[in-house]
């Protein structure tokens, strides 16, 4: 049997024909398997969703009651049949509920890892290694000069920062479902107890995970602070409100940014940031080779990410490789912030903030 | 090294001079001796190695990766050395975490001695002290030593060390002053020890942190902190009396301190000070010779060719050369006119009336009598009337073929001593009236800092042959916060394409948003498809009763240049 008649890729994402599903359909699909919540795997509009319950509950919050036909949960470690497909959901690492799927059918195995990570992460299960035969992997940093393997050393930077800098405030972008969470969680880990203040768009999410029981010290709007109160904070923000007119309310801010793209200095310095923080939700170059490794396939296909790369090392490995160029991912979330003139109507721009937000996640901007 | 490292890259990022000054001085606080020392040494420019040349670098990684991997990599990032400093293979991930943050800048200080560090990486002063005593051929298998043991920003650091300059956006002098910070002193008194100094400075944070005595200054040609103007404002010169005053041109050049004092051993030592007190001899040996006796001229330093001084331009194309040719030399003679004597044969001068230095001046150069050093010459006036005419027209005021190169003059006081720094009501400056013209804005990009929100830093063109608009300069400056606040609406408002973090703002005939822009002086340029660069241009009034269509042409820029070469 070819891996193919279990999942292929196709236009819609990849499905699986037999057992009739997609997973993380980037269109409208009668029966979606969905790895995460961020918006670029998750969409709104699919008859059913097959999810865990985080997932569920996340995609819940961001697109209201009606986001799908219908919903069933699952957790990590669970079996479902569909058709004379086995599938089970184990945790991807990556954010709050991210899973791996994988589909089984006569005895072999598919894993798709959707977006993950190898590192450990407060917020969230780690990620497991699964046994397969084709390992279907992101590639969002899929070159080997992304490395981020010392979260742990940037937030010592940034708490450095805070403490060279009493009189200015430290705004710090990051995606604000998971990346905003795990660095405020990291900061608490690294023994910062004071308030950390939010951008209005991080709070439903993050009253989420702290609902899930994830600790994550005293969190505060920013809204009704003060300029001067803010000196010597710390807010998280999405990465597109530092350069808005909102950032203004703050005293002098210095801006860092929490990404994995932050390991390049002209991706750096294109956003203007001062105090790049190398903290990454997804595998790095030496993560994701460890990962494709570990996992025995004799096959990976590369869904999304600089894949050229990935596919040259898994060849030197002697493993097949192929990319699956699937449009659609890697635009990771990103909502436009409350006070960005895109919404107050002042829109006269073809190319919106957000929007430069995008390409810049995708790996589309600049550099290159 | 990893310290010094994180340093320099947060410096790179860091767009704000006082927040340079502290991370500088935080690094200080936090590091002991000799590392800082080093650090000091690497960011005034004392330090200098047999570089390792980019060959060797890319030598060393070719032997370490797969060649494909390595060609995608450096195609995405673009920088050899952040490359290679990225694609190092790893070292063992179970190794300590190295050179911790102290978090708590007031906790005692870390403990010095190495033997308690468990950290494999080199200290800074190892990397320096070994990299100047290493051979060419034993220099790769110590780099990579090196670069197996830092974490990615150590490496990238050691790189730009070896390689040569840190470009990180840090001058000497700024590094100084945050080195005085220290001990809360000025930078001035730093500079006033600099040349007495060497690295590793233990002495010099010494001194600065109370715990030692300030190092004595042996050195015979020191420099003397710069006087400088207030610039004359609407109404200044109703508050004057002519009477107390002399006025000179404000030459325009650089300006520089022209130091000649005797050692120990009775040999003359000669230097060439920057206004802020870097050493400039290096780049002046031809003006060196000629300050053959004990004193410190303070004076402008010019282009003379046939006893004609040359406009700011010509000067430019002698000044930031790395080497200095005799063929330079020659097509670019350098020369100093002389407005102040700080010090002769009798000791330091700086305490008297500047009339009475004036005087001096006179007599010293005289004696002096060498064709490179000339006084500059004194305007004669009796009434404010008399030096605005003179201000007006230069060359008929007296400056005669020297006018191009008279940016203004500069009043001072005949009773005033030589006070380091700007003292109220001492000298002015009074440049003359900038050029203006009316040019349309295209592209905006956001600032930094504090006006990181802010689009505050504009290209603006003007009509060609074609009607077409092309950029002529850049300015960031000249504008109110309330202006500023207004552009920034109307780029958001008007932005028809976006280029990374450049916004092309709407610049049609009768839409956009017209700049008087004020500048110095015009010059020929290669590097813009207009072929003309302005000099210190800024944002003098926004125009927006103006239609684009109005704003001026090319044509009118290229005759104002061709007035001013003539």
């Amino acid at each position: 049997m070819r891996p193919e008649h279990i999942l292929v890729p196709t236009p819609a994402g990849l499905c699986s024909k037999a057992g009739g599903f997609h997973i993380d359909p980037t269109r409208p699909v009668d029966k979606a398997l969905i790895t995460h919540g961020h918006s670029d795997h998750a969409r709104a509009g699919h008859g059913h969703v097959l999810a865990t319950q985080e997932t569920l509950d996340i995609m819940r919050l961001r697109y209201g009651e009606n986001f799908a036909g219908s919903t069933q949960a699952i957790r990590y470690g669970e079996t479902v049949k569909l058709g004379d497909m086995a599938v089970t959901f184990h945790p991807a690492g990556h954010v709050l509920g991210s899973a791996q799927i994988a589909v089984e059918r006569k005895g072999m195995r598919i894993v798709a890892s959707g977006d993950y990570k190898d590192l450990p992460d407060p917020t969230c299960a780690p990620f497991e290694t699964v046994a397969c035969d084709v390992f279907i992997t992101e590639a969002t940093f899929g070159l080997p000069v992304f490395r981020h393997h010392d979260a742990e050393g940037e937030i010592r930077k940034l708490l450095h920062s805070v403490a060279v800098f009493p009189e200015r405030a430290h705004l710090v972008g990051a995606y604000s479902l998971g990346k905003a969470q795990r660095v405020i969680a990291m900061l608490r880990a690294a023994g910062y107890d004071q308030t950390i203040y939010l951008h209005g768009a991080m709070e439903k999410i993050t009253a989420y995970y702290q609902a899930r029981g994830i600790d994550l010290g005293p969190v505060e709007l920013v809204r009704g602070a003060k300029k001067a109160e803010l000196a010597g904070t710390i807010t998280i923000c999405p990465p597109t409100a530092m350069s808005d007119l909102w950032s203004r309310r703050f005293p002098d801010p210095v801006l860092a940014f929490a990404s994995g793209w932050m390991r390049v200095r002209a991706r750096a310095r294109q956003r203007g940031v001062t105090l790049p923080l190398v903290i990454s939700d997804h595998a790095d170059w030496d993560g994701l080779t460890k990962t494709i490794q570990a996992t025995g396939c004799s096959e990976v296909w590369v869904t999304h990410g600089e894949e050229e790369a990935l596919v040259h090392w898994a060849h030197m490995q002697g493993l097949k490789a192929k990319p699956l160029a699937i449009v659609g991912y890697g635009d990771e979330e990103e909502e436009p912030s409350p006070d960005s003139p895109s919404k107050t109507g002042v829109n006269a721009l073809s190319v919106g903030e957000g929007d430069a937000e995008r390409s810049e996640a995708s790996g589309e901007g600049g550099t290159k | 090294m990893n310290r010094f490292a994180e340093l320099l890259d947060r410096l790179v990022y860091e767009p704000g001079r006082n927040n340079k000054i502290k991370l500088i001085a935080a690094y200080f606080r936090e590091t002991e001796d000799p590392d800082r020392g080093y650090a000091l040494a690497a960011m005034t420019g004392a330090l200098s190695f047999k570089n390792a040349k980019a060959g060797m670098i890319r030598a060393l990684i070719a032997e370490r990766t797969d060649p494909t991997l390595f060609a995608l990599s450096y195609d995405y990032v673009g920088d050899l050395s952040e490359t290679v400093a990225l694609m190092w293979p790893a070292r063992d991930a179970d190794a300590p975490p190295i050179d911790e943050f102290p978090t708590d800048l007031f906790a005692p200080a870390r403990t010095p001695t190495k033997a308690l560090r468990n950290d494999p990486s080199p200290t800074l002063a190892e990397v320096v002290e070994t990299l100047s005593t290493l051979g060419k051929a034993q220099l790769p298998a110590q780099i990579a030593r090196w670069l197996d043991v830092l974490d990615e920003t150590g490496r990238w650091a050691l790189l730009k060390l070896v390689t040569g300059a840190l470009r990180i956006g840090v001058s000497a002098r700024l590094a100084k002053t945050a080195a005085a910070t220290l001990g809360d002193k000025e930078p001035d008194e730093v500079e006033i020890l600099w040349p007495g100094l060497e690295p590793p400075y233990a002495a010099l944070f010494a001194w600065l942190e109370g715990k030692g005595d300030k190092p004595a200054s042996r050195d015979p040609a020191p420099f003397r902190p710069a006087m400088l103007a207030h610039a004359i404002e609407d109404g200044d010169l109703d508050a004057l009396d002519p009477k107390d005053f002399m006025a000179e041109w404000k030459w325009d050049g650089i300006r520089v301190q022209a130091v000649a004092g005797r050692d120990e051993h009775g040999d003359l030592v000669t230097r060439l000070y920057s206004r802020t007190g870097e050493d400039i001899s290096k780049s002046f040996p031809d003006l060196l010779t000629s300050l053959r006796q004990p004193g410190a001229i303070d004076g402008e330093l010019l282009i003379l060719r046939d006893g004609r001084v040359q406009s700011f331009n010509v000067l430019q194309q002698r000044l930031n050369r790395k080497t200095v040719t005799p063929k330079l030399i020659q097509e670019f003679p350098a020369h100093l006119r002389a407005y102040d004597l700080l010090a002769d044969e009798s000791g330091d001068l700086r305490d008297l009336d500047f009339a009475e230095r004036r005087a001096r001046l006179e007599a010293f150069v005289k004696k002096l009598d060498d064709r490179r050093v000339d006084l500059s010459p004194l305007l004669p006036f009796k009434t404010w009337d008399e030096l605005i005419a003179a201000r007006a027209d230069p060359a008929r005021g007296g400056a005669g073929d020297d006018a191009d190169a008279v940016e203004g003059v500069m009043l001072k006081r005949r009773d005033a001593p030589y006070v380091p720094g700007r003292p109220k009501g001492q000298w002015w400056k009074w440049k003359r009236d900038p050029m203006v013209v009316d040019a349309v804005l295209m592209y905006a990009q956001r600032g930094h800092g504090k006006r990181s929100s802010f689009y505050s830093d504009y290209t603006f063109g003007v009509w060609n042959g074609d009607d077409e608009l092309v950029p002529v300069g850049k300015a960031y400056f000249g504008f109110t916060d309330e202006e500023l606040a207004e552009i920034d609406r109307f780029i958001r408002r008007n932005t028809v394409a976006k280029f990374g973090p450049v916004r092309e703002v709407t610049h049609e005939a009768d839409t956009g948003l017209v700049f008087e822009v004020a500048f110095e002086g015009l010059q020929q340029s290669t590097r813009h498809k207009s072929g003309i660069a302005m000099r210190f241009p800024r944002i003098n009034r926004l125009r927006w009763d103006k239609p684009p269509r109005e704003a001026d042409r090319l044509e009118t820029l290229e005759k104002m240049m061709a007035v001013t070469r003539a």
